[in-house]
């Protein structure tokens, strides 16, 4: 006891950080705990709670006003919380704000800048601002502007590039300080396909060195670049796991759609009576086709057997496809049962 | 510090870099030599007493500049940085609201004095076709100069005020405009009201900018004056570093 006691007294004098020790061992990066954040009138966060770790990329996900910009204002410390308490690397985003913003680099939505700066000039300002010496600023600078293949451009004024560019500028901005965290909301709005790939593949790169948490309301965008997602629905988090774990858990619904040129009766009868299908719609598609989506019982493949039963009956098969569930689907499903209540 | 003068150097460039800045300018000098050129005229008619600059304020021109002028460079400080969202990506850094705010009011100040600079060409026409250097010394300059700087000191902070709280920056001009106008207008109440309501008097009398105004163009440097220049401006700067702090309060 007495040797605890000694430890401590020589950790106080030194003024070591227990928490930062404490974390290195758990290796969390946020940490949320029931956080909700009242506006006048309305609950834009509603008393969510996750962690992301070290080296995580992840997103969240959520249609407009499910509070994804709201949740990153409170995590980048612009704003503070109702209730609840958030940490970042540790620290508490609302008593140890400047340790907090330190440690991260957040672009907001729609990626404010200086128009009238040029993008080396606004760089450099940047990274002064978030601590930087001067060689130490210069050397980032050069290194963010490769990165994000900006250096091209670097004598050019903001205020007239395109927008891929200006949203790359944006980018570099948030990394210039090699944060722990970065914090992108909505990094590929509004950009060209082109420009949405490379932003992707630069986000992708930034992973294991650094923590990453994007929001955006693009699901593939998502399901490419995140090990986690988090679902966020009027305020609450609906769903967190990983892409391929929110697939499987939706698997045992997903169906078959098959066209055949048949009588609608008789295909109506044969799929009653074949084994695994646990739900079928027949319905006409144009000339003689029919149209028949199947549900089989948990992910099972009826494929083979509806291709032996055309070939038996002699039907005209013209298409025969297994709809994966897409992270489309289980946005969709996740979001919709609270769409009817709150109707 | 460093943070400082980074912000220091990026405000400073935003005013003279810009179109604006140098309409700022020009529209200054332009008042100013215009008053300069309608008190020379009235001097060439007439004998005077008093020294040049004095006279200078005596016209409304001065007043006009300053009551028009800095509304328009403080505007754009922080309504500019709020409407645009800048203001989000320059708070999520970690620099102080303290920083913030003493950058950009000192960017202002700096400003607002260049622009003043253009009127000492006026000052040395005048001295170099009267022959007289009575006419204008280095003291009465000094004075005027002295008292440039705490009138624009206090109007822009007060500008800076209205800036924080606005949200855009016409908002931002009208309100610090209003403010500038009423803080004027304060000193000639006391000459409306009667005698009789003694403290009154004394106190209205306080905010009397035009008197003052006279007096350090006379070259006379009051220290009361002095000290409620620099405190009301420290006033609305605090004022202004409760409304930068207040988006944190719960």
């Amino acid at each position: 006891m007495g040797g605890l006691k000694f430890l401590f007294a020589v950790a106080g004098f030194f003024r070591l950080d227990w928490r930062q020790i404490f974390l290195r061992v758990r290796d969390a990066m946020i940490e949320v705990s029931n956080l909700t954040k009242r506006y006048a009138g309305c609950t834009a966060v509603d008393g969510i709670s996750f962690t992301v770790a070290r080296g995580e990329i992840v997103g969240l996900l959520g249609p407009n006003g499910a509070g994804k910009s709201t949740t990153m204002r409170i995590l980048s410390t612009f704003m503070p919380a109702s209730s609840g308490t958030v940490r970042v690397a540790g620290f508490d985003v609302f008593h140890e704000s400047v340790e907090v913003r330190r440690r991260i680099g957040f672009m907001p939505e729609n990626n404010p800048l200086y128009p009238e700066m040029r993008v080396r000039e606004y760089l450099k300002f940047r990274a002064r601002l978030k601590g930087l010496g001067w060689r130490r600023s210069r050397e980032r600078v050069d290194t963010v502007m490769e990165q994000c293949g900006l250096t091209d451009v670097q004598r050019r004024i903001i205020g007239q590039l395109s927008k891929g560019y200006k949203q790359r500028v944006g980018l570099a901005d948030a990394l210039v300080h090699e944060p722990d965290l970065i914090i992108l909301d909505e990094p590929t709005i509004g950009l060209d396909p082109n420009q949405i790939r490379s932003v992707r593949q630069l986000i992708k790169s930034l992973a294991g060195k650094h923590t990453v948490l994007i929001s955006t309301h693009i699901l593939p965008e998502a399901e490419m670049m995140c090990n986690r997602m988090l679902i966020m629905y009027d305020g609450k988090v609906l769903a967190a796991d990983t892409p391929d774990n929110l697939q499987r858990l939706m698997a045992g619904s997903s169906h078959i759609v098959v066209e055949i040129a048949a009588d609608a009766n008789e295909l109506r009868e044969v799929w009653a009576q074949l084994p695994g299908v646990e739900q079928f719609d027949v319905s006409a598609a144009d000339g003689e086709f029919q149209r028949c989506v199947l549900t089989p019982h948990d992910g099972y493949d009826l494929r083979p057997m509806i291709f032996l039963l055309a070939r038996e009956h002699g039907w005209i098969l013209r298409e025969l496809t297994r709809s994966r569930h897409s992270l489309e689907d289980i946005y969709v499903q996740v979001t919709k049962p609270n769409e009817e209540e709150g109707e | 510090m460093k943070i400082f003068c980074t912000l220091l150097r990026r405000e400073l460039a935003a005013f003279f870099c810009s179109l604006t800045g140098y309409i700022i300018i020009a529209a200054v000098t332009l008042l100013s030599s215009y008053g300069f050129v309608v008190l020379l005229t009235s001097l060439g008619t007439s004998p005077f007493t008093a020294t040049v600059t004095e006279m200078f304020y005596s016209t409304f021109f001065f007043w006009l500049i300053l009551l028009l002028a800095t509304p328009v460079i403080t505007m754009r400080l922080f309504a500019l940085e709020k409407a645009s969202g800048t203001f989000e990506t320059l708070m999520t850094t970690p620099v102080g609201d303290l920083q913030v705010v003493a950058a950009k009011f000192s960017a202002a100040i700096i400003f607002y004095v260049v622009t003043w600079l253009p009127m000492l060409a006026c000052l040395f026409i005048v001295r170099h076709f009267t022959n007289q250097s009575g006419a204008l010394d280095a003291g009465t300059v000094g004075g005027m100069y002295l008292g440039i700087f705490l009138t624009g000191g206090l109007f822009l902070s007060l500008g800076c005020f209205a800036s924080a709280i606005s949200p855009s920056q016409m908002v931002a001009a009208m309100v610090s405009f209003v403010l500038g106008v009423s803080l004027f207008s304060l000193g000639y109440l006391a000459k409306s009201i009667p005698v009789t309501a003694q403290w009154q008097t004394q106190v209205l009398s306080c905010f009397s900018l035009f008197d003052q105004m006279n007096d350090f163009a006379r070259g006379v440097v009051d220290t009361r004056t002095v000290v409620f220049y620099v405190s009301a401006t420290f006033f609305f700067l605090f004022l202004t570093l409760r409304v930068v702090e207040s988006r944190r309060w719960k």
